[in-house]
């Protein structure tokens, strides 16, 4: 009997360069054996990188579809394989499967829109793909606006792509807050719901948000406030997985399977959902 | 059908095992489980084994993949063993209902082709329960002890074996075993009426599961009796591990000191550490654990699967679990919420 | 006895002594208690049993309960008292919040070793002294309740009540000569093969479903070194058969001259591994290496393996005696 591969089993990825991002957080570009792109995948979707014998865990994919020679990763330092990832070079062999998931619904229900992006923190990695994504196909949206908010200045991911590409763009409003006032900063100070309640949004928008669950809280609770409904705010979750096929049991909330129904969600299934997340 | 005296029951089993590995529910280590049939090995008294027949299909740990790590270069090694046909004789249909339920998991998209392998290999030959025991509620789940399904299935009456195949591959074993002489398909009817009249009768059969769906999900998990529920769980995994449905695993890797094999294990939604992540867990009580387990059978997965439950009643964590507390007692307490 | 205790539970909660009690609830059968905290007349009333099957030592449940705001009633059996009071001597119970009734036992009954007797279907069953008769699906049947006995009550270590505020029924004693270390003489007797493919046998059944040390009254450990995944053994499965002996004898090795033999690790265990006999070895050992010693007889005394005394015995004693035998 001829066996098929199983979905468990990696293929085999280079890691071809690391960028520093901030103090915990790094960027990690991948390519298969043959030097090329591993797979495509859909913005917001998720792979499996891992390192034989330290484990397996689950990422956002931070690129672009669009992009065509490489997959990137924004990685925090946290567990035991992202501090393992952390410590390693470029030129490294790691494992890799996927794509997972089911990605922000950009070519459907997301197309057209005026396009509002929230993000906190390492939130920023799965959003990121997005935005690029966007750009890349500036034609077939609205007014795309982004506020994304981090500890300090150090803590905002991909500053530099920020300042030296999103705002230089027309068309794209970026809006960037920090939690607490530091000297080289002259933006926004405060905490992201606050500062979307501020910016008094258009409630004509579509929301893609992503971030720490009480940033996402209270940014919700914010945004209903300025009028906008949970059926135009869509999220990504995070939680333990194992095996992202819908099969090992870890990510079941209610009677969804995040890495296999999700992560992306859109606010008002949440609520048909128990607040497990 | 097919016939054959009890008497001649290991010529039977011999013929099988002749053919290819052959699996029945024996005695050791003073309980009944699924052994490799050797020469005179006696089939058990026992109405059950101890572990589920899942383990012949999802066994408790099983090598995925290898690693070699050499500097920086990474070698994948396919670990993996194709099998060989099996025949597992003595299947209850509780547990031969439980393949269904695990299929739905294992073979929906993408399969899981370890467990595909052996199902693909494995010919199931059910038993009828002569002897339930109070137990036993499969019949809450729709399952009759009298007719067990399976590839194959068997009946014992007074002193013979009826077999009738269920699908091309029981009859393909079953027409390979010429000591079977061909009988009428009525002779298991009286067994069958045996049958049906102790199920009547069994305390836990008419298990009330109305309302237990997709469309009360959230009543019967903000039902505040949880707390109650779950106050003496200890935690363990007995009931998980018992069950022949319960199917989440965990993948890890081990170091042998000469290569990185990847293999995957049992694991249990009662265990602290199932959904912890560096920055916590979303389960942080027993209370949380307790209900995930319960609601996956009883709600979540009738709610993803067309109606059909996370349970067969096969009563083995009623007899197993260290303080007794189970499905039955869950679904009866919850039960009361949404009438 | 089951009506005193229930009439003793509200008279607890009534005159304000204690504000909830830790007993054991019915459940679909005779059989299948379970542990749980009653608050109320009506609840006890209901639902509250005291019987042959209440086997569930309560002890551990204390080391949560008592860290609640109010007082818990306990209903605590002999050798249950023993592990409350070393789970005193451990600092792990509250003491000042924990009402201690003592009741007396005379051996419960393990379900299991009715249906080996080959009773079927069991659905009702009433003690008659030292008779049950049994209410089957398949007809009634008797059974000495000897037969029926946990094989933990056959050998009972003792009657006596250690700890309590109060008592109902006769106190009994301490029972010489109960008989519990013949197994593990047995055991002792065999050569080290013989031995090595007892446990071998017995071990690799384990499903590490971790019952017996969520169960224990000394693995009281906030987080144990086997859910550590830092620790490099936290296996939920064995990735061989001699990780599982690990597990036990590791286990065995630290709850040493801590346990009180109470037994619940062989009640639950779902495989029925025998995992007594490895605490039996260690006590055993202790008697005739340290002096004869029961954990949890006092609140005083400091268990041999953590105490040190110009009298211990050398460790060459304890090499040459193993030596000698293998």
């Amino acid at each position: 009997m001829t066996m098929r591969k199983d979905p468990l089993i990696p293929m085999i990825g280079v890691v071809t360069d690391i960028r520093m991002d901030t103090p915990d957080v790094k960027t990690f570009r991948v390519v298969g054996l043959d030097g090329k792109k591993p797979f495509e995948h859909i913005p917001g979707q998720c792979a499996m990188l891992s390192m034989p014998g330290i484990g397996e865990a689950l990422f956002s994919i931070t690129s672009s579809p669009t992009n065509e020679d490489y997959l990137e990763f924004s990685i925090k330092k946290c567990g035991c394989v992202t501090t393992w990832l952390h410590e390693m070079e470029p030129g490294r062999q790691v494992t890799l499967r996927g794509p997972y998931g089911n990605g922000f619904p950009v070519d459907t229900e997301l197309k057209g829109k005026d396009l509002l992006i929230i993000a906190g923190g390492i939130g920023l990695a799965p959003v990121r793909s997005v935005i690029n994504y966007v750009r890349a196909n500036r034609a077939n949206y609205g007014t795309l606006d982004i506020v994304y908010g981090s500890r300090s200045k150090e803590d905002l991911v991909d500053y530099a792509e920020i300042i030296d590409e999103w705002c230089k763009e027309d068309g794209i409003n970026v809006h960037l807050t920090i939690d607490r006032e530091q000297e080289d900063w002259d933006g926004h100070v405060g905490f992201v719901p606050n500062y979307v309640k501020e910016l008094n949004f258009d409630t004509s928008k579509t929301v893609v948000m992503c971030g720490p669950p009480i940033m996402i809280k209270f940014t919700l609770a914010g945004l209903e406030e300025l009028g906008f409904r949970r059926d135009q705010v869509y999220t990504t979750f995070e939680l333990k997985m194992k095996c992202a096929l819908g099969k090992c049991g870890r990510c079941n909330i209610g009677d969804k399977y995040v890495c296999k129904d999700g992560p992306v969600f859109r606010l008002d299934q949440m609520s048909e959902l128990p607040d497990e997340y | 059908m097919k016939q054959l005296a009890l008497s001649k029951l290991n010529e039977l089993f011999a013929a099988m095992a002749a053919q290819q590995q052959l699996y029945i529910p024996a005695d050791k280590g003073g309980q009944a489980q699924f052994l490799p049939y050797v020469d005179g090995m006696e089939l058990t008294k026992s109405l059950n084994t101890a572990r589920s027949a899942k383990d012949l299909f999802f066994p408790q740990t099983e090598d995925i993949v290898g690693f070699q790590v050499k500097g920086t270069e990474i070698t994948i090694e396919e670990t993996r063993d194709p099998g060989a046909p099996f025949v597992v004789f003595g299947v209850r249909a509780c547990d031969a209902r439980s393949f269904e339920i695990l299929d739905r998991v294992f073979l929906s998209d993408p399969v899981d082709t370890f467990y595909e392998t052996r199902r693909t290999n494995g010919t199931v030959v059910t038993l009828a329960c002569t002897r339930p025991e109070e137990t036993c509620f499969c019949g809450a789940f729709g399952i009759d002890p009298a007719n067990p399904g399976g590839d194959a299935a068997a009946w014992m009456a007074g002193e013979t074996l009826y077999l009738k195949a269920n699908t091309k591959k029981g009859e393909k074993l079953l027409s390979s075993l010429p000591l079977l002489a061909d009988c009428d398909d009525n002779a298991v009817e009286t067994v069958q009426a045996e049958i049906h009249a102790i199920t009547e009768k069994l305390p836990l059969n008419k298990l009330d599961l109305t309302g237990f769906d997709g469309d009360h999900l959230m009543e019967h998990f903000n039902n505040p009796a949880w707390s109650k529920l779950s106050e003496s769980c200890l935690g363990c995994g007995t009931c998980t591990f018992v069950c022949p449905t319960c199917q989440c695993y965990d993948v890890r890797d081990f170091d042998t000191g000469h290569g990185v094999r990847r293999f995957r294990c049992w694991d249990s939604c009662m265990y602290s550490d199932f959904t912890m992540m560096a920055h916590g867990t979303n389960r942080p009580t027993q209370k949380e654990r307790f209900r995930q387990r319960f609601m996956h059978k009883l709600v979540y997965f009738p709610s993803n699967n067309d109606g059909i439950y996370g349970c067969v009643g096969c009563g083995r964590c009623l007899a197993k679990c260290p303080i007794s507390m189970n499905i039955v007692k869950v679904a009866k307490t919850l039960g009361e919420g949404t009438k | 006895m089951q009506e005193l205790i229930k009439a003793k539970a509200i008279e607890l909660l009534e005159n304000g002594t204690v504000d909830r009690v830790l007993g054991w609830k019915t459940g679909e059968f005779f059989y299948d208690l379970t542990p749980a905290v009653f608050t109320s007349r009506e609840e006890i009333e209901k639902d509250f049993v005291y019987s042959v099957f209440s086997g569930a030592n309560l002890s551990k449940y204390l080391v949560k309960e008592s860290r609640k705001d109010g007082k818990v009633a306990a209903f605590l059996k002999p050798c249950d008292t023993y592990s409350f009071n070393q789970l005193l001597k451990e600092h792990r119970i509250w003491r000042d919040h924990v009402h201690v009734v003592g009741i007396a036992c005379d051996g419960m009954c393990d379900m299991e070793k009715i249906r080996a007797y080959g009773a079927k279907g069991v659905l009702s069953v009433e003690r008659d002294g030292d008779t049950l008769k049994l209410e089957t699906l398949y007809g009634p049947m008797t059974m000495n309740k000897a037969d029926a006995e946990a094989e933990r009550c056959i050998c009972c270590k003792s009657r006596k009540l250690v700890a309590y505020d109060e008592k109902i029924g006769e106190d009994g004693d301490v029972i010489e000569n109960s008989g519990r270390f013949d197994m593990v003489a047995k055991l002792e007797a065999m050569t080290p093969d013989e031995r090595y493919a007892f446990w071998q046998g017995e071990l690799s059944k384990c499903i590490r479903c971790n019952a017996c040390r969520n169960v224990c009254p000394a693995c009281t450990c906030e987080k144990c070194v086997f859910d550590n995944p830092k620790s490099g053994i936290a296996q939920k499965a064995a990735v061989n058969s001699f990780e599982e002996s690990m597990y036990h004898i590791i286990r065995a090795f630290h709850v040493a001259s801590r346990c009180t033999d109470c037994g619940e690790c062989s009640r639950v265990c779902p495989q029925n591994i025998p995992l007594h006999l490895l605490n039996r070895k260690f006590i055993k050992d202790i008697n005739e290496l340290y002096g004869e010693y029961q954990s949890g007889a006092d609140l005083e005394t400091r268990p041999p393996l953590m105490n040190f005394t110009q009298e211990d015995c050398e460790p060459s004693v304890v090499y040459e005696r193993g030596g000698k035998q293998a």
